[in-house]
């Protein structure tokens, strides 16, 4: 049971967090290869399969109580407005409104840190204006239509380039670049190490802002039972979003219970507080009864988070050999009208060797919707730059690409001057190289006769994914022995209830059937973080095992007594323990908490510390193949091939569902996604799944995934690192690459559509 | 929060005197047994103006419930009775995460008008279990893992529904045709095609 508190750092989403957490200190070695495993590792079907395919799942979306009500929101039609009156006199006329909520009758709660839940000042298309509740969905919706609001319209700027001029209209009182500075980067010495190249190259590229548009809209149903709060809520961060509530209403965190079994998708857009779950708290407060509230498939593409934009301008020295001497990096991108992160130099500072390195992100105020983490912030776009402007690099010192990235293979984390604890790339670039079949480039680029062109590309990924303390586990033995894993982790559609039962069925050697895995709820569960910067299987499934290993330890004991034999001539073999000295007598695991007096036994486990002194991070690379019909400019993706150092497999089947899920998210952006604003009236043009093109089962190409790691026993006693943010990575940079490799003509823009192939062929 | 807006909750218990004499969502429905008290009726009845009765069969349960012309069968499905495996993603017939089969064709229940279901026999998610057991199309896609967050999943099962009835061996081109109206943001779609060729396989997807 042993544990104690550390200082414990580790990378989530938009940078590193250092606190004190938990850890566990007796935790047992990490396990060895796959191979030594009977569960971990193999194909197991989802646990909660059968609750999502036959309908009975229950999101927060789904959550019915009796009595409940609904609630709609008027948001700002505007770009950049203030708000001089408002009259809801005929709204509140309708018969079944049963409250309305605006500035002029709600407390000024904080939000976004420099601004309120209703602030009267609003900065994007789709700022919340007032929110009626009612009796069903469609009065709500009629009386919205009767609000009065008068605005004043106020100049807007919908650009970050524009944002930057100097008589740009400014979103906050402190200026349009948030902080006020670019956050920069720098080692070694850049004049020089651009001095000392052979060769320097110079671009500017630009991807565009895409949406998280998960199928499951931002909602939560909330109700109050006397003083305590229960919020259903389509959250990634359930004990994030209680604390956030507490905070809000000023009343105490254990008065909120933040539950989510299911959640339709986030990928990262549902991992903070949404205002519409306070708005429904208040009026579920006021009225008395339970509402429910949901943003619109309109607003998900206006206001609950997007991947930022960006416009990065990268200057790259190397010597004829090939040696890397110089990367610099300057990028802007748009935040939206609130705090978000822009920056997209990670790549650049990180992944290849280089003495000397500079970058700066600027990170602007628009009058658009905030920024929120995306899949791997900063990465796609970042890798997007780096990687094209790599290969035009390779060309000219007429090497081959793959040999420039292993000519320049980091062997430690410049950045942190640390050693890795396994790094696997080069064997990732070797598989993924012999599966695409890279000889097979086109050399020289663009050499394929005919209308239609192929070509082959690939990119590099890293991210950091280690995850690290504090989680925590709890396993509950029955007399029956069924047993139940209770954790404060939530599964977003990536497969956790499963891996924590196969991990507990594992140590306990018992069929994963037997056990029940209970998730996201704040009420009953051991901390766990937000499920975010692919640290979720990192950092709890070492903790399933602590508290299976602690489980087990406790049912040895348990049976020593009984046999009065001691442990260590005890054998745990299947779920039975069997006495050495005598194999005639055993005891089942249930047998054993039978003969005790408590009715559930329960174990407690934890994540162990990381190891001091190392970065941990994945790695890996991708390959794609792709086809480009040069006279109507339409890129197919024919195939990728994904080969990647995630540490060790949890489980196949989920595992390759996900890396699909990355990739074909990766084409998306390659490929198709983008928002789009019109500068003249400063309106979002993409509201709805029509007009943004989303990938469906039609765009997908042939894809192989190839994982060359089999744990990393410095990490954690399961050695995992995390796999949603590297599978999305490099898709879209080795695209751009073997969009190049077929047409010889480099597309610097995202996404790359047929009118900007055609315009590069003949424009 | 208005006048009682202290938030430290003891206010609070007096709203709670208001609890439970509103209309319930469930007794919009008009259902055989009477359920709903002449009070509620007349409540409803004065909520939902311009509402009409309406007859359909859901999952071989008949039901007769009073709607505004302008509700969806969607949202009588979610709201009127309670069978939410029927999701609404879009809520504009673009993303097919409201599939349910309307006298055995797919249809977009976001975009169909309860009314203009009338008479008509439904078959959503809920509807293809015989009691607690999956059909075999359902277990499909647990066993080739055909989803992630399972929150398009029933529309893509109810897709697959029609697309097996129609032509029980499809090839892999005429899945991808036939299940090209429904979006999978997680993007599992590479084993949503696995499962409906298992099941396909399984030749007892019907």
């Amino acid at each position: 049971m042993a544990k104690k508190i550390v200082k414990s750092r580790f990378y989530f989403e938009e940078g590193f967090q250092e606190h004190l957490a938990e850890v566990s200190t007796d935790s047992p070695e990490s396990w060895g290869d796959n191979d030594t495993l009977e569960i971990v590792g193999k194909p197991v079907s989802r646990i909660d399969g059968y609750d999502k395919v036959s309908g009975t799942a229950v999101y927060a979306f789904d959550k019915i109580f009796p009595n409940m009500t609904y609630a709609r929101t008027l948001r700002c039609p505007h770009p950049h407005a203030k708000i001089l009156s408002i009259n809801t006199a005929e709204a509140e006329k309708v018969k079944g409104v049963l409250k309305i909520l605006t500035h002029e009758n709600t407390p000024k709660i904080p939000w976004y840190g420099m601004s309120y839940l209703f602030d009267p000042h609003l900065r994007f298309e789709g700022d919340e204006v007032a929110v009626v509740v009612a009796e069903t969905e469609q009065i709500a919706e009629d009386a919205l239509q009767l609000i009065e609001v008068e605005y004043e319209e106020l100049p807007f700027v919908v650009d970050a380039g524009n944002a930057m001029e100097e008589d740009a209209p400014a979103i906050h009182e402190s200026g349009n670049i948030q902080g006020g500075k670019p956050s920069t980067y720098s080692r070694g010495d850049i004049e020089q190490g651009l001095k000392e190249a052979d060769v320097v190259l110079e671009d500017t590229f630009s991807t565009q802002v895409v949406i998280h548009n998960p199928t499951e809209f931002h909602c939560s149903t909330v109700n109050w039972d006397g003083d305590d709060l229960t919020v259903w809520d389509s959250t990634q961060a359930i004990f994030g979003v209680r604390d956030s509530i507490a905070r809000s209403l000023k009343i105490p965190s254990n008065k909120v219970r933040v539950i989510k079994q299911y959640m339709g998708g986030g990928f990262g857009s549902k991992l903070e507080l949404g205002k519409y779950t306070i708005m429904a708290a208040l009026a579920a407060r006021d009225i008395g009864r339970p509402v429910k509230i949901a943003v619109d498939r309109r607003t998900m593409n206006l206001a609950v988070g997007n991947r930022p934009d960006s416009v990065q301008t990268l200057k790259i020295g190397a010597k004829k050999d090939g040696t890397l001497t110089a990367i610099a990096h300057s990028s802007f991108g748009a935040a939206g009208a609130y705090p978000s992160g822009a920056g997209c130099s990670w790549p650049a500072r990180s992944m290849y060797n280089c003495a000397n390195v500079f970058t700066e992100d600027y990170t602007m105020f628009i009058n658009a919707g905030p920024g929120r983490p995306f899949r791997a912030p900063g990465h796609p776009q970042g890798f997007f730059a780096l990687d094209s402007l790599l290969d035009d690099v390779a060309e000219k010192l007429e090497m081959d690409p793959l040999a420039f990235r292993l000519k320049n293979y980091a062997e430690i984390d410049q950045v942190a001057n640390q050693p890795y604890t396994s790094k696997l790339l080069k064997e990732a670039y070797d598989e993924g190289a012999k599966a695409i079949g890279w000889e097979r480039r086109r050399k020289p680029a663009g050499s394929d006769q005919g209308a239609i062109k192929s070509g082959i590309g690939m990119a590099s990924q890293i991210w950091w994914g280690g995850g690290g303390p504090p989680a925590g586990a709890m396993i509950r033995l029955n007399r029956d022995g069924s047993l139940r894993v209770i954790a404060g982790t939530q599964d977003i559609g990536t497969g956790t209830y499963t891996f924590i039962a196969q991990v507990a069925a594992e140590v306990l050697e018992v069929p994963v059937d037997q056990i029940e895995v209970i998730l996201g709820d704040t009420a009953v569960a051991p901390y766990c973080g937000g499920s975010g910067g692919s640290t979720t299987a990192p950092s709890v499934s070492p903790a399933v095992r602590d508290a299976a290993e602690k489980m087990k330890a406790k049912l040895i004991s348990g049976a020593a007594a009984v046999f009065e034999t001691p442990e260590n001539q005890l054998s745990y073999k299947d779920g039975v323990i069997t006495d050495n000295t005598n194999t005639s007598r055993s005891l089942g695991i249930a047998e054993v908490v039978r003969k005790m007096r408590e009715r559930v036994l329960i174990a407690n486990g934890a994540r162990g510390e990381n190891p001091d002194g190392y970065s941990i991070n994945s790695f890996g690379a991708q390959f794609a193949d792709v086809s480009v019909d040069t006279e109507t400019g339409q890129v197919t993706v024919n195939r990728i091939v994904a080969s990647h150092d995630i540490g060790r497999i949890l489980n196949r089947k989920t595992l390759e569902n996900q890396f699909h899920g990355g990739m074909i998210q990766g084409l998306g952006y390659a490929l198709m996604e983008e928002r789009v604003i019109d500068k003249n009236t400063g309106k979002v043009m993409t509201t709805n799944l029509h007009n943004y093109k989303m990938p469906t089962v039609k765009d997908i190409p042939e894809m192989e995934i190839i994982i060359v790691s089999d744990g990393d026993p410095m990490i954690s006693n399961t050695g995992v690192k995390g796999i949603g943010e590297p599978a999305i990575i490099p898709t879209a940079a080795a695209i751009a690459n073997a969009v190049y490799n077929a047409i010889g003509v480099r597309i610097k823009s995202l996404p790359i559509t047929p009118d900007k192939v055609l315009n590069a062929l003949y424009g | 929060m208005g006048e009682n807006g202290s938030s430290n909750g003891i206010s609070r218990r007096k709203f709670l005197k208001g609890f439970g004499t509103g209309v319930v969502g469930s007794s919009m429905v008009l259902n055989s047994l009477g359920a709903a008290t002449k009070e509620e009726k007349e409540q409803m009845r004065e909520y939902l103006q311009n509402a009409e009765p309406l007859t359909l069969t859901v999952n071989r349960r008949k039901h007769r419930l009073m709607v505004e012309a302008r509700t969806t069968l969607a949202e009588v499905l979610r709201n009127y009775l309670q069978l939410t495996g029927t999701k609404i993603v879009c809520n504009q017939g673009e993303c097919g995460g409201c599939t349910v089969l309307l006298d055995g064709k797919a249809v977009y229940s976001c975009h169909l008008l309860a009314l203009d279901a009338a008479g008509k026999s439904v078959t959503t998610i809920e509807g293809l279990l015989t009691g607690e057991d999956l059909h075999p199309l359902q277990d499909a896609f647990v066993e080739k893992d055909g989803l992630q967050c399972g929150f398009c999943t029933p529309g893509q099962i109810m897709a697959a529904k029609e697309l097996l009835a129609k032509n029980p061996r499809p090839t892999r081109k005429e899945i991808q045709h036939g299940m090209a109206g429904n979006i999978c943001r997680c993007a599992a779609y590479p084993k949503i095609i696995e499962s409906v060729e298992y099941a396909a396989g399984m030749g007892n997807s019907q």
